[in-house]
């Protein structure tokens, strides 16, 4: 985190937002480089939104720096800070066209109309929008108003995109799609962009870092690898989508065995969780429970004497079929409330 | 959208069988000023005569204290129903528009600058009250009967005693008012618009006769102020609302006023009136033609000439009774100076060049 | 059922309308042009002080509603889109002027021009059509920061964040982005306060000075003043006339776009900055605060104005309670007069413009039109022609209503229909393309789920046309004044006006009471009706 002083990218440091007198943020320490694409995730009323407006400059914050490179953006307003900014309901200009959206930012800047439109069009390419110039806004579907809010967004020329959950009201088919075009986008236009979401299956698509935010502060931040294998707290373990959080007891064991010093919540990492088809072959026994087929893969939950385990077996099993269950090298994550 | 509609028919008919209950119930309307229930129980029942009831109707300034109809129906056994309806220039005209089908059986409130256009059209049916004979004759404007005198009342230069002294007296005449030592003092209403303006301007022709537009003139030149009416001349530019102005077209009435209303109280008036200006305003109660109550309405003319009805005015409406021997409440005796010879014109004679006379008026005044 | 309530949602406005203003205007207008009718409308329009006036009318009513626009947008903006202490009280609070009595106001403001200095020397703004203009700003404020109030803020505020996003100053994204969707809401607030200012009456006689008229104080001064009725429905008729035209103008400006609203604030608006709030506040305080006020002062002093502070009473408010010598029912009998018609004028008011408001946004074109224009007339009617014409068309069965104390609520309802309309149809009309465009890019149960969110968007429209019908029949005074009453039935207005009409102090000053009685009636009311509409908002229901 943090780099050289002139290197270019969003820096954001110690950044605290408060409504009514409720700290929303708090402390929040962010950058993102040139070309890279950083997710924040976390669930609902986390202040991922109110982060991006407050780096767009539509939230003031209490305390705490927004930079660009070296400079400080403090003062800046709006509309000079040069960030694109996608909301989740697109907030399209319902009283003007595809074309007359997507040109709006080149018409404030002053760009001549030839350009414009020149723009117009490749931008709509871009999001694979060709010839939808002189559509109204309002006979779009819901993915290609989202398609279209993105290639607004980017007609502007942002230093940086930020993206507030732009997928979030689609179906989960469409969104998928859009998830991976969007991605295969940003990477080919190298745009350095803030992605906001709760879905981190999403978030683990698109992101060269992810950031889970919790109770107004970021509680791990790193590459989608570092973040999944030491997610470092519960709330992060969850927002990631892990659900194996055994709690352990005083003496730090639990049915599994001993796997911590003391007290408190570890973390058992689906992948490392080995399923044998004979009980006797695995260190500890147990019965699955259920088991399904997700994105092509088994998945199943087995009881080890009364802990649920999620786990990816090799094989597909049947409800109540017993097993044998090791717990493989690094499996056993501790985890701070 | 389907549950709103729904909500709203239900209120529909709600309302709609609300108002026409409300339409078919003109009697809570029409209740009696006098019907006041508590008053009822302890008063001998009244025997309800079958010549009424009789509707009276009156400009928005009639007052009565309370109980004084009432002594009318304990007399006749007629119930009084009073509406009123605006000033006299509405009363007038809503007459006229509903002509043969008469809102009200008396109608009370016209005076002598409208008098001639209500006689023209025809409103009134001739009844000559025996209780004229108690009203001096001067005050009876119509040989015919049609209309009764019940009060009068003169509109007469004011002025703010404490802003006249040994260095300037008080004006006492007409044409004291053109002397360039009262320059910029007078505030006056427009006869195009305000009642006490048009009796001003009248006083003027009187006085002057044809030389009244030399005469106004002169005031213009004096620096004469124009308001649209009573209540901006006197509350705004007269000294009274805190204005600048220390003289004003007011009533002969308008000193007691001050002092029945003063705040905190004065012993004496702060206004006095300027004699020699005012111009006599007689008001008329006549019985409607097309009326069904003709017995009870020509009671009801009757009583409005009794000391009863004829001592209450002058507290309530700030004139003065048409009936000589009314006796006058002791603070109109301390502090009304009466004209004793005050400017008067003919109805027909204002009928006919009204538009005429605030015409020119108009154009020598205010262009 | 659906079609007995189309039915009923056309007849009944339908009815109403025709009944209490199309038959009586149509019959005084009929009555008074009569035989020598056209020849007298030939003569006037000949006249060249007719077109003096004719002109004056009109420019003053453009000028007035430019500047209303002025000083009330900016406040609009603040009431719809910033948060801060008092908000609510700032939105009644509002209302207030808009049930002064002229008499009242036109007092406090020349007494407010002599203290400042304005009176005389450059400025010299008494008895000038300068002093019209702002006395028409104080009186319609309130009709743009509401009614515009109200619907920008169930705009979207993200739009002109978007804007913003996209590199526009805030001057840009409000030019751009959020003033043609706010459009539709200007054109109709507009169009009130463009109609109240052609048919200004007290405001041009008391602070215009005699030299200025309107068509409305001279069809009052021929009708009433000169007897000279054709000459009043000569004028009365260009009034119409122009009238018509102008509403056909805005209605047509207001058909371009509908534009979507929010239901529910999903953001907190931010907290307004203090030196933003210190403007407009001071602004709005300059305009709508002095002369309420001389008005306060004066209903608290005893003696003359301008006699000096420190003498404080409440004896005048004290006074109101018992039947002044003047007055044939006590003020406060007369307030409890006026609030019980504001009551029904208002219910009569929030259906009947409710009803017509579904018929223009989802009935038929032509009679949406229809409605939207004929409505929209009381409004711009002058208060004589339908005081007379409700005299001489009420008068036999089945409609004898003239004598009855309901017509008072019913004319004050007439004036109060446009105003639900000009709140509830906007909104509706945004509900309609927001359901379409749900329709469109959502599945079914979403639509469902805009529907009950859309209720409660209505139900805030709604209760701010209710507010203002109340708070229009509570000050109503001209077509009052010509409907024949009992004397008990005075209202607060009429009861102001009495008190007025002769001199000494005391009377002064308990009418400056009733005054301030009456501006915190209305507050009071305009609060609670609102309070209301926003409760049903959350609640969900109406």
């Amino acid at each position: 985190m943090g780099g050289g002083l002139e290197t270019p990218g969003l820096k954001v440091r110690d950044l605290s937002v408060v409504f009514d007198g409720m700290p929303v943020l708090n402390g929040i320490d962010l950058s993102v480089a040139p070309g890279e694409v950083v997710v924040l995730l976390g669930p609902s009323g986390s202040g991922k939104s109110t982060l991006l407006r407050s780096v767009a400059g539509l939230e003031k914050p209490v305390s705490g720096e927004v930079k660009w490179g070296d400079e400080d953006l403090s003062g800046v307003p709006t509309h000079q800070r040069g960030f694109g900014l996608v909301f989740q309901d697109h907030a399209l200009f319902g009283h003007r066209d595809v074309a007359g959206n997507v040109d709006f930012g080149l018409r404030v800047a002053g760009m001549p109309s030839a350009a414009r439109a020149h723009r117009v069009t490749r931008s709509l390419a871009l999001v694979g929008l060709d010839g939808f110039e002189s559509r109204r806004v309002d006979t779009l579907s819901g993915g290609e108003a989202q398609r279209v809010a993105l290639a607004r967004s980017l007609a502007a020329g942002p230093r940086l995109l930020m993206l507030d959950e732009p997928l979030g009201s689609l179906d989960r088919a469409l969104r998928e799609r859009l998830t991976s075009d969007l991605g295969s986008l940003l990477r080919r236009i190298g745009m350095a962009a803030l992605h906001v979401t709760h879905d981190h299956d999403e978030a683990f698509a698109l992101a060269d870092r992810i950031a889970v935010l919790g109770g107004g502060r970021i509680d791990r931040i790193g590459t989608p690898d570092e973040v999944w294998t030491d997610p470092g707290t519960v709330h992060a373990a969850r927002c990631l989508g892990h659900e194996n959080l055994v709690e352990l007891n005083s003496a730090g064991e639990c049915a599994l065995g001993l796997l911590g010093v003391g007290p408190g919540t570890v973390l058992v990492r689906a992948d490392r969780v080995l399923i044998e088809p004979f009980p006797g072959d695995g260190e500890l026994t147990a019965e699955v429970k259920t088991s399904s087929i997700r994105g092509g893969r088994a998945v199943v939950v087995v009881d080890v004497s009364g802990v649920m385990l999620r786990a990816w077996p090799r094989n597909v099993l049947a409800v109540g079929d017993r097993v044998g269950v090791t717990l493989g090298s690094g499996a056993i994550v501790p985890l701070k409330s | 959208m389907l549950r709103f509609r729904s909500d709203c028919l239900i209120l529909a008919v709600v309302l709609l069988s609300g108002a026409t209950a409300c339409g078919s119930d003109d009697s809570s309307t029409t209740v009696p000023l006098i019907s006041d229930a508590g008053r009822m129980a302890e008063e001998p029942a009244i025997v309800v005569s079958p010549l009424g009831p009789v509707t009276l109707i009156t400009h928005d300034s009639f007052l009565v204290s309370e109980g004084t109809l009432a002594s009318f129906t304990a007399q006749t056994g007629i119930e009084v129903i009073h509406q009123t309806g605006g000033d006299t220039g509405q009363l007038v005209s809503s007459a006229i528009l509903t002509a043969g089908n008469p809102l009200g059986d008396v109608m009370f409130g016209v005076d002598n600058t409208f008098l001639q256009r209500s006689l023209d059209a025809g409103l009134f049916e001739s009844y000559k009250s025996p209780a004229l004979s108690g009203v001096p004759s001067e005050l009876q404007l119509d040989p015919e009967y049609r209309v009764t005198p019940i009060d009068f009342g003169d509109v007469c230069v004011n002025y703010w005693i404490d802003r006249f002294g040994d260095d300037l007296v008080a004006p006492s005449s007409l044409d004291d008012l053109i002397d360039p030592a009262y320059a910029d003092l007078m505030v006056v209403q427009n006869p195009e618009t305000s009642s006490p303006g048009l009796a001003f301007l009248l006083a003027t022709i009187h006085e002057y006769g044809d030389l009244w537009e030399d005469y106004w003139g002169a005031l213009r030149n004096n620096g004469v102020l124009v308001t649209a009416g009573w209540e901006d001349a006197y509350y705004g530019e007269f000294v009274a609302g805190g204005g600048d102005r220390s003289i004003v077209v007011s009533y002969a009435s308008s000193p007691p006023a001050e002092v029945i209303y003063a705040d905190p109280p004065v012993d004496t008036p702060p206004t006095g009136v300027v004699t020699g200006t005012c111009f006599r305003q007689i008001e008329f109660a006549g019985i409607l033609a097309g009326t069904k109550h003709r017995a009870a309405a020509e009671l009801l003319i009757d009583f409005l000439l009794t000391p009863t009805f004829q001592e209450d005015i002058p507290l309530n409406m700030f004139v003065f009774p048409a009936l000589a021997a009314a006796e006058l409440p002791q603070i109109f005796e301390d502090f009304v100076e009466l004209a004793e010879d005050p400017h008067l014109l003919n109805p027909a004679e204002i009928e006919a060049h009204r538009n005429d006379w605030t015409e020119r008026w108009t154009e020598i005044v205010l262009r | 059922m659906r079609r007995i309530g189309a039915t009923v949602a056309v007849a009944f406005p339908a009815a109403f309308l025709g009944v209490f203003f199309l038959y009586p205007i149509g019959a005084i207008l009929f009555r008074g042009l009569g035989a020598e009718g056209l020849t007298r409308l030939i003569e006037l329009l000949k006249k060249p002080s007719f077109w003096d006036v004719a002109w004056f009318t009109l420019w003053q009513a453009a000028a007035s509603t430019v500047l209303t626009l002025a000083v009330a947008l900016p406040g609009a903006h603040l009431l719809a889109r910033r948060q801060f202490r008092g908000r609510s009280l700032l939105r009644a609070a509002a209302t207030v002027p808009f049930v002064l009595p002229t008499v009242a106001v036109g007092g406090a403001f020349l007494a407010l021009f002599e203290r400042l200095g304005l009176a005389d020397g450059p400025l010299h703004l008494t008895r000038t059509a300068g002093a019209v203009l702002i006395a028409h700003v104080f009186f319609n404020v309130a009709v743009v920061l509401r009614t515009v109030g109200s619907f920008w803020e169930g705009l979207d505020p993200r739009a002109s964040e978007q804007a913003r996003v996209l590199g526009a100053s805030p001057v840009q994204a409000f030019r751009w982005v959020t003033w043609p969707q706010l459009w539709p809401a200007v054109a109709a607030a507009s169009s009130i306060v463009f109609l109240f200012c052609f048919t200004s009456f007290g405001v041009v006689l008391i602070l215009g000075g005699p030299t200025r008229a309107t068509l409305e104080t001279e069809v009052w001064r021929h009708a009433v003043f000169r007897g000279d009725l054709a000459s009043a429905t000569a004028l009365a008729m260009v009034q119409l006339a122009a009238v018509v035209a102008i509403v056909m103008v805005t209605n047509r400006l207001q058909y371009r776009r509908a534009v979507v609203q929010q239901p529910v604030r999903r953001i907190a608006p931010p907290r307004a900055s203090l030196r933003l709030l210190a403007a407009n506040l001071g602004l709005l305080a300059t305009v709508l605060g002095l002369p309420i006020v001389v008005l306060v002062e004066r209903s608290l002093t005893r003696g003359r104005s301008g006699g000096g502070w420190g003498d404080w009473t409440f004896d005048h408010y004290g006074a109101l309670a018992s039947r002044s010598v003047l007055l044939p029912a006590s003020a406060l009998r007369a307030l409890g007069n006026s609030l019980l018609f504001a009551l029904v004028a208002t219910g009569l008011a929030v259906l009947v413009g409710g009803l017509a408001s579904l018929v223009v946004v989802h009935g038929r074109r032509a009679l949406g039109r229809a409605f939207d224009l004929g409505l929209m007339l009381p409004l711009g009617a002058s208060a004589v022609t339908l005081g007379f014409g409700m005299l001489i068309a009420l008068d036999e069965p089945p409609v004898d209503f003239r004598s009855s104390k309901w017509l008072v609520p019913v004319a004050h309802a007439l004036i109060g229909v446009p105003f639900v309309m000009r709140t509830v149809v906007p909104t509706l009309r945004s509900i309609d393309v927001q359901l379409r465009e749900a329709a469109a890019t959502l599945g079914a149960t979403s639509v469902r789920t805009r529907r009950e969110i859309d209720l409660p968007i209505a139900a805030r429209a709604l209760a701010v046309g209710a507010g203002f019908s109340f708070a229009v029949s509570l000050g109503e005074f001209g077509a009052t004044s010509f409907l024949p009453r009992h004397p008990d039935q005075l209202t607060a207005p009429l009861a102001l006006f009495r008190l007025l009409a002769q001199p000494g102090d005391a009377l002064r000053g308990q009418a400056m009471a009733l005054a301030v009685l009456l501006m915190l009636l209305t507050a009071a009311s305009v609060l609670a009706i609102e309070g209301w509409g926003r409760r049903g908002a959350v609640r969900g229901d109406l």
